[in-house]
């Protein structure tokens, strides 16, 4: 018997050391796909730029947009400094309506979006987690009541919910307190309009963890259902969740650049890309075009890149496409 | 039929009450596949009724396992085995009857309730690639259940007896960053085995915990758990379908036929002189080295659907001894001359 005891042990090389957490990254096949896949590549990098400039735009950035004392009413609307005409060497992108240097606003309202993105996305997912691990779970009627929640606000379109709760709140409020709670607002409107998304993946991937034994055996071992729920099954769907993370951040991106151009969203005296846009579009049939297309562009290639990497994310975690 | 069983269960509760660690009494699961309310409803004769169906995956089981021995229950798949374990480890809830654990009721316990006796009953798992959660390291895994019982034990008291526990299974304590997919079979077998000794249980329900495993192996598995109940002074309940397994391994032996208990007695009684008919058969089956083997029984027909249970004896439909009785009355189990105890009519009335 003690014989046996010692077989597995000898099976192993003498020498054994326990892989480091990057050495087992590097293993996974996650690490592999992405080394030969260009599109991902080049995606994350031009992403990280997008972070790197949200991050440090106040060192980046020439001039601050939000300083009315750097602002000359003369320089406005000035074309980028390519042009030879009237470009002015400081404002390499030139400027808005208000004088206000172009790439420092766009630093700036890459930050503001990027921001609402990602905060929107984490109360997404903090809703949308927590109701669908408990509707999956618990099942029964736990499960149709909350399911029915989630089809009742997945009914109302994300715009539509986002411009009429925003529209009554400036109107009830008054212009100003909206100024300054905009971006808190545009965070709640969105985060709440679309937790059903989470909360759909989330069920659906537990109802498949649950069956398996690991968490009989959690259960036999006597833990309390919320160990179970969040230290047991949600580790186990993650991959799910990081995949939708990447595309609702877009998403929501998109969602705050439409309602700040529908005039709902960050104030023209803090602006986001969308309201960049905005601002820019009354100015385009007189020739200042760069207001709203250089804003307009930096949007589209970060939506575009969060969902090139969405897609790739997609294609690795998923174990029908897996191909060792 | 219930009311049968409650009066036989005071009977026989004051006879074994002593020697028993677990008792099941007038066990009864069943699950509803009918689906939701809407699916339910049934138009038939100009009426919306309501219509139920359910499987019936154990019917009326009485079982005793006895202090430090290895109770087999084997049966072909499908006859119940796995849901009698999973009821009496709490995971499901009974339709009826009870299981009490040294004399305690434990079936209709919380799970707060019941954390004291998931220290002593332990389940070892069949399947080894699932019964471990993926993104946990061995570590992990075994210290979860014992900083769950012991919340006041210190982080060295924790890890020396999961380096306890992974030494008495033959797994190296260096392991334990490593993840479950990194091991083979048996090793996470193993694994599985040393997270149910962590706690020190007394009990262990083991389900089929060699079938998924190379046969070469099953063996080594086989006498780690031999070697444990020696060692820990452990009670088996073990579940198989392998009866060369249970020869090896089992102090008594549960036949299992459609839910229902057929016979019941210990394993060299049962392997020598198999009374019930459907456990001559499931014997006569077995493999031999021998010229003069007796006749190998064939059953007639297929094992009938849980769902519209037989009438009487569920085995009535392909015995071969089968009378008008057998079709109506219900067989209750009988202690046979050899000690062991039988449900047939046939036994009881000298027939077979």
């Amino acid at each position: 018997m003690t014989n046996q005891n010692q077989t597995p042990a000898s099976k192993m090389p003498e020498v054994e050391t326990v892989p480091t957490a990057w050495q087992r990254f590097k293993d996974t096949h996650i690490w592999n796909s992405f080394i030969k896949d260009r599109v991902a590549q080049i995606s994350l990098t031009i992403f990280m730029g997008y972070v790197i400039m949200a991050l440090f735009a106040p060192v980046i950035a020439p001039f601050d947009p939000y300083d009315p004392t750097q602002m000359d009413i003369m320089n406005s609307e000035l074309p980028p400094s390519w042009d030879e005409e009237m470009g002015e060497e400081q404002f390499w992108l030139g400027t808005d309506a208000q004088g206000r240097d172009l790439w420092s606003t766009i630093l700036y309202g890459t930050r503001i979006s990027l921001t609402i993105g990602i905060c929107a996305v984490l109360l997404q997912a903090t809703i949308g987690i927590i109701v669908g691990l408990i509707a999956g779970y618990r099942g029964g009627r736990v499960d149709s009541i909350l399911m029915r929640f989630a089809d009742v606000q997945l009914s109302f379109s994300t715009m539509m919910v986002a411009i009429v709760v925003l529209a009554i709140f400036q109107a009830s409020f008054g212009t100003e307190l909206y100024q300054d709670l905009a971006m808190v607002m545009l965070i709640l409107v969105i985060g709440i309009a679309e937790w059903p998304q989470y909360a759909r993946t989330i069920r659906a991937s537990v109802l498949a963890e649950k069956k398996k034994e690991y968490i009989d055996a959690a259960r036999v071992m006597g833990l309390g259902q919320i160990r179970i729920m969040f230290r047991h099954i949600l580790p186990n769907t993650l991959s799910p969740i990081l995949v939708i993370s990447t595309v609702q951040v877009a998403n929501a991106i998109i969602s705050e650049a439409s309602l700040s151009f529908l005039g709902l969203g960050m104030p023209v005296s803090q602006p986001s890309l969308g309201s960049l846009i905005s601002s820019g579009f009354e100015y385009i049939f007189s020739g200042a075009w760069w207001i709203t297309v250089i804003p307009g562009v930096v949007l589209v290639v970060l939506v575009l890149v969060m969902n090139l990497l969405g897609d790739w994310l997609r294609d690795v975690l998923n174990p029908k496409l897996y191909k060792g | 039929m219930t009311d049968q069983n409650t009066m036989k269960t005071t009977e026989t509760d004051q006879i074994q009450v002593s020697e028993s660690l677990v008792q099941i009494r007038g066990l009864y699961k069943k699950f509803n596949i009918s689906g939701d309310f809407l699916d339910q409803l049934k138009f038939k004769g100009g009426k919306i009724v309501r219509e139920q169906e359910f499987v019936h995956a154990i019917n009326g089981v009485d079982l005793d396992i006895k202090k430090g021995e290895a109770l087999c229950v084997v049966g072909e798949s499908g006859c119940g085995k796995s849901t009698v374990a999973r009821t009496v480890m709490g995971l499901l809830t009974p339709s009826a009857g009870t299981i009490s654990y040294r004399g305690e009721r434990i079936d209709d316990l919380d799970d707060k309730q019941l954390l004291s006796y998931r220290k002593k009953m332990q389940m070892i798992f069949q399947n080894p690639y699932a019964s471990l959660n993926p993104r946990m390291t061995i570590a992990q895994t075994l210290e979860e259940p014992v900083t769950v019982h012991n919340p006041d034990w210190t982080a060295r008291q924790v890890r020396d007896k999961v380096h306890e526990a992974m030494f008495s299974v033959g797994i190296d304590p260096s392991w334990g960053e490593r993840f479950a997919h990194e091991f083979s079979g048996g090793q996470r077998q193993r694994i599985s085995i040393a997270r149910a000794l962590a706690v020190d249980p007394e009990f262990i329900v083991a389900d089929e915990p060699i079938s998924a495993l190379d046969v070469s192996i099953q063996a080594q598995v086989l006498n780690l758990l031999m070697d444990a109940q020696e060692k820990r002074n452990l009670t088996y309940l073990f579940i198989t379908h392998d009866l060369s397994v249970v020869e090896h391994f089992g102090t008594r032996v549960a036949v299992m036929y459609l839910g229902s208990l057929c016979e019941l007695a210990a394993t060299k009684t049962l392997f020598a002189k198999p009374r019930h008919p459907y456990t001559q058969a499931l014997m006569s089956a077995i493999p031999r080295l021998e010229d003069d083997r007796p006749q190998h029984i064939k059953l007639q027909g297929e094992v009938p659907t849980p769902v519209n249970l037989p009438s009487g004896c569920v085995f009535h439909g392909r015995c071969p001894y089968a009378n008008e009785r057998c079709k109506q009355e219900i067989p209750q189990l009988i202690t046979t001359d050899e000690g062991g105890q039988v449900a047939c009519h046939g036994v009881a009335e000298g027939r077979i």
